[in-house]
């Protein structure tokens, strides 16, 4: 069979990387494609070049047989590719119709917009692919899940026979996930064919028909769902052996460390993110907090570590009470916090990586002697720190900019675990991570845990906080709504939970895991 | 959401920043060259005798030009450094009222290069901890009349009280006038660019009518009365060379803040709050107070070297408008990045500038004016890389950050 696609000997060097090493890959009309590869293995580079965002330096794309000269989106989109990008591209305060149209608008004689012409087509459309989309829906009314189906449509209104999607799962819970991988087969079933960048093991087991795996530049293996198994391709992906499961022994909790009453935090436009809440965490386990992206987590931790004040209730940990206590007071207790975005919070990315290693321990000894720093201790305590916590950086002054997001957050984990802590508050520890890095950030948490420390984990990944976690709470809009064993919830019922349905399910009437035909 | 608005607010001014302390050295250099060499067109082009030379041919236009640009910079020079020749006869001929005379410019320069030194500090400052003090001028101005104030008022002090006391005034007086919008900024996220400017107009207006008032000398209108002998800085030389002991102390203070900045957990917070304020309150850094305290600092220094300037060199306060120092010092800090060490550079860069400037008008006719063009290019060069780039075919600064993320985790580097 011809091929729909093919790139042939793709390459493209940046000043002192090869981020493409002649790939070759051939996508078939009707099927979905998974790329997989780590951070920075090449696949988002490899894209770009398809859209016409960079151009190759060798190597050629040919389209249904002909070659093509992407310069630039426009030029792709003519070709028929289109992408949905991991961030929306779209404009909230316009409606659905009006964001399909952007860039491609219908008009009437001299020059005024046709929308109803416009809406008919996006209603066509949606209908088509079964996404339920009202063309009149203004887009900042509509969930996540649904956004990224008006992106859809937005490329599938520009006649694009290639759909190139970027991480699409990465901003939706486990239902929408479904959702999603049913309007991907309804796409291929009409014909369409997709490219599909993950690096999540589990989704390329589930939802796609060939999976190409690229590391370093280049294409390292091809594989199917059915010949491969996780275990194989995180291998191929790393290049070496990866322990997928978390090993732990059962958590063996002691006294409370973290006390939460009645915790209510509004935010500044006296919004109540988090809605009185209570829970504990005892020494020597780990407590999961999962949710969807925006229920309150981010306010829960950043009130907890005194980032933001609480409205009401009461926060203690080890029996003192620090409610509205600030930061540096909350860390002198013995609380290491490893913040949701370690670019924004967590690292000061113009200085250097020892500068960084000490960024809230620098005023104490032996870092500091009186006001005056010293820099010989500073710099010893970072060469330890990278040697333990295994950082990839060429040398300790280098700015933490320059290190992969990785190593970034291995720094802030070195600096966390590096002193004495009795709680640690970890939020999306290993968001954006590849599997090496999350793997080996699990071990760490894992061995914290059994060290004694109480261990706060908050993530949206449901995958991490059900293996890491002993006990699991689910945030929904502010609310712990239900707080489970970790050892005997279910996936499907936590996904429920996420989703705010709290009704008890018999075991009959869980949803079935979807099992999706393979079309060849 | 807060800290959104707050990095959007940040926005023009930290791009700038970011851009300007990006620029490596050898873009300083270029920049300033091609600052020169526009000046210097700029120069020629706005002279009518230039006109007339091309008039007669093309070449005699292009010679004339040449020759007029070569004037234009080497009476710059020798109003700034000195005449060479004349320096070195003067060295051999070891007469020191000919040495005197032969390094006065370069000395006079130094006098000049001052109260840049300490307002570029000043702003340099602010800037590392995020905070952009655009009112160096008020600052300056409170300092200087109260410096002065103090000054003649108490009368029969040794020197050795005296002239700190007085200095101690000043730096209070400028201290005041940072410390004001500092406080609203972190008690009411006020902006510290307005309220700075703001107090400018205030510390003009306090002090004119200071000057016409209260300070008036009775025996002449529109000026105070000069300050007491007892309260005025040492001099290395004797009259007219004006070189004094404020130099030193600029240069002190140079390296002082240099020190605290890089060498303590003070400037190590600091400059924490100015390149993440984010990370800083997640380190536990008290933000709001570092914000009051630099423009507190900020202030005082500025206010030093308006108290230097009226107890070292004018001795009175005379109604006037601006001087331009605290404006010039903004563009002295973004020079040197914002570096104290660096700043003493580029400050003696501007201060040797105004002062050859002036005997550059008197022999070529140039206005002083060309002067602010010419800084106004080297600026607009160091802001734009991307011009200085392209002209000299530089390469845009390697990326070899980029280089670790491709080695994946089972390898090392």
């Amino acid at each position: 069979m011809e091929p729909i696609l093919e790139l042939r000997g793709i390459t493209k060097r940046f000043p002192g990387v090869l981020a493409n090493d002649h790939i070759d890959l051939k996508l078939y009309k009707g099927e979905i494609l998974a790329l997989l590869g780590e951070n920075g293995a090449g696949k988002t580079t490899l894209m770009n070049i398809l859209y016409g965002l960079y151009t190759p330096d060798e190597g050629e794309i040919i389209i249904n047989g002909k070659s093509i000269n992407c310069q630039s989106p426009t030029d792709a989109i003519h070709a028929g590719i289109g992408m949905v990008h991991q961030h929306f591209m779209l404009i909230p305060v316009f409606d659905v119709t009006e964001n399909v149209m952007l860039g491609n608008e219908y008009t009437r004689m001299a020059g005024f917009l046709d929308k109803p012409k416009a809406a008919k087509q996006v209603r066509k459309i949606s209908d088509q692919y079964n996404m339920q989309i009202d063309p009149n829906a203004l887009i900042e009314d509509l969930p996540i899940g649904l956004q990224q189906r008006v992106e859809i449509i937005k490329i599938l209104f520009h006649d694009a026979e290639i759909l190139i999607m970027d991480e699409p799962s990465a901003v939706l819970t486990p239902q929408e996930v479904d959702e999603l991988f049913n309007i991907m087969d309804n796409l291929i079933n009409q014909g369409k064919s997709i490219i599909f960048i993950t690096h999540k093991l589990s989704e390329v087991m589930e939802c796609t028909d060939r999976i190409v795996v690229i590391r370093s530049g280049k294409v390292v293996g091809e594989s199917t769902p059915e010949e491969a198994d996780p275990e194989k391709l995180a291998a191929m992906m790393v290049g070496r052996p990866v322990e997928l499961k978390v090993e732990k022994d059962l958590a063996k909790p002691e006294g409370n460390v973290l006390k939460v009453e009645n915790l209510t935090v509004v935010n500044k436009n006296k919004k109540i993110e988090v809605d009185g809440i209570s829970f504990e965490v005892k020494a020597g386990e780990i407590l999961g907090v999962a949710g969807v992206q925006g229920n309150g987590q981010t306010e829960l931790v950043r009130c907890l570590t005194g980032l933001m004040k609480a409205e009401l209730g009461t926060i203690e940990i080890l029996g003192k009470d620090v409610t509205n206590a600030d930061p540096r007071e909350i860390t002198e207790q013995g609380v290491a916090h490893i913040p949701e975005d370690r670019q924004k919070d967590g690292l000061v990315l113009p200085i250097p990586v020892h500068d960084n290693l000490v960024l809230n321990t620098y005023y104490h000894k032996p870092f500091a002697k009186g006001i005056v720093m010293q820099p010989d201790e500073i710099l010893e305590n970072a060469e330890q720190l990278v040697e333990d916590f295994d950082i990839r950086t060429p040398n300790t002054t280098v700015s933490v900019s320059g290190l992969s997001g990785g190593n970034q957050q291995k720094v802030i984990v070195a600096r966390e675990f590096s002193r004495p802590i009795k709680l640690l508050i970890a939020s999306q520890p290993t968001r954006g991570l590849d599997v090496g890095s999350i793997e080996y950030i699990h071990r760490r948490l894992i061995e914290k845990r059994d060290d004694g420390c109480a261990i706060l984990l908050v993530s949206t990944e449901l995958d991490e906080v059900m293996q890491l976690a002993d006990r699991i709470a689910v945030m929904y809009r502010g609310k712990i709504i239900a707080t489970v064993d970790a050892a005997i919830a279910t996936k499907e019922e936590l996904g429920l939970l996420m989703a705010g349905v709290t009704t008890e399910i018999s075991p009959e009437k869980r949803r079935p895991t979807k099992v999706r035909e393979i079309v060849t | 959401m807060e800290e959104k608005q707050d990095s959007e607010k940040r926005n023009f001014f930290s791009i700038l920043l970011e851009e300007i302390s990006k620029s490596s050295l050898t873009i300083i250099i270029l920049a300033i060259f091609t600052g020169l060499v526009l000046g210097g067109i700029l120069a020629a082009g706005t002279t009518q005798e230039i006109y007339e030379a091309f008039d007669e041919s093309f070449s005699t236009g292009i010679t004339e030009s040449l020759k007029f640009i070569w004037e234009t910079y080497s009476s710059l020079f020798i109003g700034s450094v000195g005449n060479p020749s004349k320096m070195f006869s003067a060295l051999f001929s070891g007469d020191s009222q000919e040495i005197r005379s032969a390094f006065k410019p370069f000395l006079e320069s130094l006098v000049v290069t001052t109260p840049y030194l300490l307002t570029g500090v000043a702003v340099a400052l602010a800037f590392q901890a995020g905070v952009f003090n655009i009112g160096g001028e008020g600052q300056l101005f409170m300092g200087s009349i109260m410096a002065g104030w103090a000054g003649w008022t108490f009368k029969g002090l040794p020197s050795i009280i005296h002239v700190p006391l007085a200095l101690s005034i000043g730096i209070l007086a400028g201290a005041l006038w940072g410390f004001i919008p500092g406080w609203l900024k972190a008690k009411t996220g006020s902006h510290e660019v307005i309220n700075t400017i703001m107090m400018n107009y205030i510390a003009f207006n306090l002090s004119q009518y200071l000057i016409i008032g209260p300070f008036q000398d009775p025996n002449e209108s529109f000026k105070t009365r000069f300050v007491e002998e007892s309260a005025r800085l040492w001099r290395f030389f004797e009259d007219p060379l004006r070189l004094h002991v404020g130099f030193i102390i600029a240069i002190v203070v140079a390296i002082l803040v240099w020190y605290v900045l890089y060498k303590t957990t003070w400037g190590f917070e600091f400059r924490i709050v100015g390149l993440n304020p984010n990370a800083a309150k997640y380190a536990g850094i008290n933000s709001s107070l570092i914000t009051i305290l630099a423009l507190t600092i900020s202030g005082a220094i500025a206010g030093l070297a308006g108290a230097i300037e009226m107890l070292g060199v004018n001795f009175r306060a005379v109604q006037s408008l601006t001087t331009g120092y605290g404006f010039d010092a903004i563009a002295i800090a973004l020079l040197a990045k914002n570096h104290p060490l660096w700043v003493i550079v580029t400050a003696m860069l501007f201060g040797f500038m105004r002062q050859g400037s002036r005997v550059m008008q008197i022999n070529t006719g140039i206005p002083i004016d060309i002067i602010s063009i010419l800084q106004g290019f080297i600026l607009f060069f160091i802001a734009a890389p991307a011009i200085i780039r392209t002209i000299y075919r530089l390469k845009e600064p390697k990326q070899t950050e980029i280089t670790p993320q491709l080695s994946g985790p089972g390898e090392k580097l």
